[in-house]
């Protein structure tokens, strides 16, 4: 059976599991049977795109007599949606196995066991896709089942979430309907192979390029389309959010690549440097609004947005390099977003699962109601910290050696003529780098709040470890996230054939070099070795405390916390999320986001509390979204007066539309 | 023969910055407390300091975690890592290859991060001071980093440091106005990131503006010596990256005889020197500034940084 054969077959299996998840009388049992048989199907489904991956293995295509008549559904893996489908899959099968230990705490797990097999059958649909119907058919399943998942919960929030979601979820469809449209062409050659040896007027592939960054961007999350996502992922149950930060968004940016790389043919120049500047743009707004969040789950969210702009960049520097011919440094740059994929997949659905562990265990939204978890989550803990220093940026860990794959790109760009990208492409290189020191902050102020310090409420003082099933995923999640930080060399490698399909070149191979170290360039010589700081690390870390427990004092006593003489009982004196964003909010918030404290303190002599009052609103929200949607509803009332017309007045309406578009036909041509 | 010179070239780097750190340290005091007018500690005060906290017991806070008690550990490795890949005296060091400038950086905020939670973990008012303000500084200091190294980089053509020592030592480097640029952002960073004043006054502590000593309060014992002694290399980490880039005479090469050894570490030593006094005449004649008008100041470096990259990026293939 052919590769294709196979994975379609796990597709079918995954929605026969939302069946098993309707069916199935008892609750726990339909939660077991579904999470446990949607963990074995996408394992099986991502090491068969390894394998594919691994061994480099020619395209498969399949031929469903499905869909339309007269084309027929194709399915088609190559290298590039092999890649993807590991990542999907193995996204699939972490958030499957977590599952089986959160989804027992579900309250209607009818309104979530359907969907979550279903999604993923969306998400493997899409990858596999080979012509524009079966495409945009499974992209739409996918929107639509991520939609219930994130109205699973009965709540208000969720709803408005939903509601935002699915308005911003079909006019990405519709931007992707319309770009594949003029792909298709007048000879409505539907399946990718047509589109990619039809040849596109300049003006059409204009459209195309925004119409794509339109599509896929809103559905990635690109600054300023990105004002659904930290509503909708968090709201989500964690391991759907996991699933919809670490590994929807990656579907997104396939279809970006598919489009832009393969299917469109040549592009103009500005097509780099406009996705270079969106994902620059969303990497500094998204991380700087995630600094500010309160709520676990919703910072994740900020940070997805953020990560995906670094993304962004990769593909932007990938795609101004490949138009100039630069098929090395457009390697690197492809290869560092393809890492940057994957490396987001893991440590983000890790930091879902911890954000999810610690709802679990304490019932508490807002990081100022936890504290102190470390002492009773520690090994939820321990995981957690391994995310949240992966997803800094820091090594040994792997966020690091995908950011320094990017600022590698970027150093090799110099050659690229235009003084538009001169310019820009430091420009962006700044905003990448003050993205990665917010990030650290983001992450030290999570976890230093919800896990360190004092309990500030009577939950988070009495919380509880998770189950061993949501545990083991998050270590394997932490545990990949490590290899894949000390053993980079591997990865490259493994992107190899998804690198070469795309950008036409790849990197020279990794596994030939010694100590396990990595070198983009023989030219630049720049290089970089995980393992052996891995090794120095902990060699000179544990050196230093062997000396100091052999040679000095290895005594040790436990009293109450000095804090300069005065230490205060009350937890609430600690530092809480918003007060340790203050500095930050201080320094960026208000010249960017327009935030605004106000004190009001009482007059001489009054007991009155003093209070005070923040106001953090989003400038996308504000000024796009609002006067949008107010554009939309004023249209939308004074058209439905349509609705209450005579038949002859309908009559005339279609009379005059009919003579409208024959007009236009007869002036087009 | 050659892999056992560079093993003992790179354990006799790594050692020197271990000794010297202190000693810098040390030094920067009594220069200090001369220009002042006081006969100051004398030079060997750290190494006492150290030793002492050594050897006292450790009084850890009733609910501080094990990261509390790992993070002195995990800072020094770091920092120390770090610092043994910065060419001090010799150049083309055993495993410079291993970690670049952007991973020196990102070595550097690994021990930032650890930092600043153990300053949050015994949960105290004064620690989240701390760490929320190392945050903020770093926000802006670390970017500002990066983009000196991007100039750096872009001038060599490779960010590994050897490589750019290798190029401000040959003749070949010219005189860059980036380079002038980078310069002195890289001693903007450098006094944020050490925490000397304007931003941040290492010898007092129970300032409302304190940083650095903020998140190090509730240490005690050999894990303050740890931190100390952290801090102490990352002083002389700065000092050798500005040396080695910008003041490349006299480095050894792989190779060289031991005379040439010698004569490098004597002129290392005397780099050492001069920046002491020179940080300690700054430190002097300039005053602690406002926590909130930081931001001008290494937002500064931050713009430098931007100034001297994009310069690079215009003038190629002009």
């Amino acid at each position: 059976m052919s590769a294709v054969a196979s994975i379609l077959l796990c597709v079918a299996a995954l929605l026969a599991l939302g069946i098993v998840g309707i069916a199935t009388p008892r609750p726990l049992t339909a939660t077991r049977l579904v999470y446990g048989g949607t963990g074995l199907v996408c394992l099986a489904a991502a090491s068969m795109a390894f394998a594919l991956l691994a061994t480099g293995a020619p395209p498969a295509e399949i031929t469903l007599p499905l869909a339309l008549p007269w084309v027929g559904a194709g399915f088609r893996i190559d290298s590039l949606s092999a890649f993807f489908l590991l990542v999907v899959d193995l996204g699939g099968a972490a958030s499957a196995l977590y599952g089986i230990g959160y989804g027992a705490h579900e309250k209607e797990p009818r309104r979530v066991l359907p969907f979550f097999p279903t999604f993923l059958a969306g998400m493997n649909l899409v990858l596999l896709s080979a012509d524009a119907f079966s495409f945009l058919l499974s992209w739409e399943f996918m929107s639509l089942a991520s939609w219930a998942l994130v109205m699973a919960h009965q709540e208000e929030e969720n709803r408005r979430a939903g509601y935002v979601y699915i308005v911003m979820a079909s006019l990405g469809t519709m931007a992707l309907l319309m770009a594949f449209g003029i792909l298709a062409g007048t000879d409505g050659g539907f399946s990718f192979e047509a589109m990619r040896h039809s040849v596109h007027a300049p003006q059409m592939v204009m459209l195309v390029v925004i119409l794509a960054l339109l599509g896929a961007g809103s559905k990635a999350g690109l600054v300023p389309l990105h004002a659904w996502l930290p509503l909708a992922h968090p709201a989500a149950p964690s391991h759907v959010s996991a699933l919809m930060s670490g590994v929807m968004t990656k579907v997104a940016v396939y279809a970006f690549i598919r489009i832009l790389f393969d299917l469109c043919g040549g592009l103009p120049w500005w097509a780099g440097l406009l996705v270079l500047l969106a994902g620059g743009i969303s990497a500094a707004l998204g991380v700087l609004q995630a600094v500010m969040q309160d709520e676990p789950k919703r910072l994740l969210a900020f940070s997805t947005i953020e990560n995906i702009g670094i993304v962004f960049v990769g593909l932007g520097l990938a795609l101004a390099f490949r138009s100039n011919g630069m098929v090395a440094a457009a390697a690197l740059a492809l290869t560092a977003a393809l890492f940057h994929v994957l490396n987001h997949s893991l440590f983000k659905s890790l930091l879902f699962f911890g954000a999810g562990a610690v709802l679990t265990a304490t019932g508490e939204r807002a990081m100022d109601r936890l504290g102190g978890l470390i002492h009773r989550m520690p090994a939820t803990a321990l995981l957690f910290l391994v995310g949240c220093m992966a997803i800094s940026a820091l090594p040994p860990l792997n966020g690091f050696v995908s950011e320094w794959l990017t600022f590698q790109a970027i150093l090799a760009s110099p050659e690229l003529p235009g003084w538009a990208l001169k310019v820009g492409v430091p420009a962006v290189g700044g905003l990448l780098a003050l993205a990665a020191a917010l990030a650290s902050a983001a992450f030290a102020k999570t976890f230093g709040i919800a896990f360190l310090g004092r309990p500030r409420s009577e939950p988070a003082g009495t919380a509880h470890e998770v189950d061993r099933f949501s545990l083991a995923a998050m270590a394997i999640l932490g545990m990949l996230c490590l290899a894949t930080g000390i053993f980079p060399g591997f990865v490259i490698d493994l992107l190899s054939p998804a690198v070469r399909q795309a950008a036409g070149g790849a990197l020279p191979s990794q596994a030939g070099l010694p100590w396990l170290m990595i070198m983009p360039s023989a030219a630049s010589g720049s290089s970089y070795d995980g393992a052996l700081v891995f090794l120095f690390m902990t060699a000179s870390g544990l050196f230093a405390a062997a000396f100091v427990h052999r040679f000095a004092s290895r005594k040790l006593r436990r009293a109450p916390a000095w804090d300069c003489g005065f230490p205060q009982p009350s937890p609430v004196t600690q530092y809480s999320g918003s007060s340790f964003a203050q500095p930050i909010r201080r320094v960026f918030g208000g010249r960017v986001l327009g935030s605004s404290e106000e004190v009001a303190l009482p007059r001489p002599g009054s007991m009155a509390p003093a209070r005070f009052t923040l106001t953090l609103p989003d400038p996308v929200w504000d000024w796009i979204y609002l006067p949008v949607a107010g554009a939309v509803g004023y249209a939308a009332r004074e058209l439905n007066r349509l609705q209450f017309l005579t038949i002859r007045r309908y009559l005339s309406l279609v009379f005059g539309a009919l003579i409208l578009l024959l007009l236009v036909v007869a002036l087009w041509s | 023969m050659e892999l056992i010179e560079s093993l003992l070239v790179q354990g006799a780097q790594m050692t020197l910055v271990l000794v010297a750190a202190p000693l810098m340290t040390g030094f920067v005091r009594k220069m200090k407390a001369r220009l002042q007018r006081r006969r100051g500690p004398p030079l060997v005060q750290p190494y006492r300091d150290l030793l002492r906290l050594a050897r006292k017991e450790a009084v850890v806070a009733e609910n501080a975690s094990w990261l509390f008690r790992a993070a002195p550990y995990l800072v020094f490795a770091a920092t120390w890592v770090a610092a043994a890949l910065v060419p001090t005296f010799a150049t083309g060091l055993l495993f410079s290859w291993s970690a670049d400038l952007i991973a020196i950086i990102a070595l550097l905020g690994s021990a930032r991060f650890f930092l600043a939670l153990a300053g949050m973990d015994v949960g105290t008012a004064f620690g989240g001071i701390g760490a929320s303000r190392e945050m903020m500084i770093a926000s802006l200091a670390e970017p500002a980093m990066l983009l000196i190294v991007f100039t750096l980089a872009l001038a060599a053509r490779s960010t590994q440091l050897s490589d750019v020592a290798a190029l401000f030592a040959s003749s070949e480097a010219g005189l860059h106005v980036s380079i002038g640029l980078a310069l002195i952002g890289l001693i903007i960073v450098a006094i944020a990131e050490n925490s000397r004043i304007p931003v941040d006054n290492p010898a007092t502590h129970l300032e409302l503006t304190m940083v650095h000593e903020a998140m190090v309060l509730e240490y005690s014992g050999r894990h303050l010596a740890m931190m100390e002694l952290a801090a102490f290399l990352k002083l002389v980490l700065y000092v050798s990256l500005i040396g080695c880039i910008f003041a490349p005479w006299g480095l050894a090469a792989p190779g060289a005889e031991a005379g040439a050894y010698l004569a490098a570490l004597a002129l290392y030593v005397a780099k050492l020197a001069i920046a002491g006094t020179l940080l300690a005449v700054f430190e002097t004649t300039i005053a602690k500034m406002r926590v909130f008008r930081l931001p001008d100041f290494v937002g500064g470096a931050l713009m430098l940084g931007l100034l001297g990259t994009l310069l690079l990026f215009v003038s190629r293939s002009l």
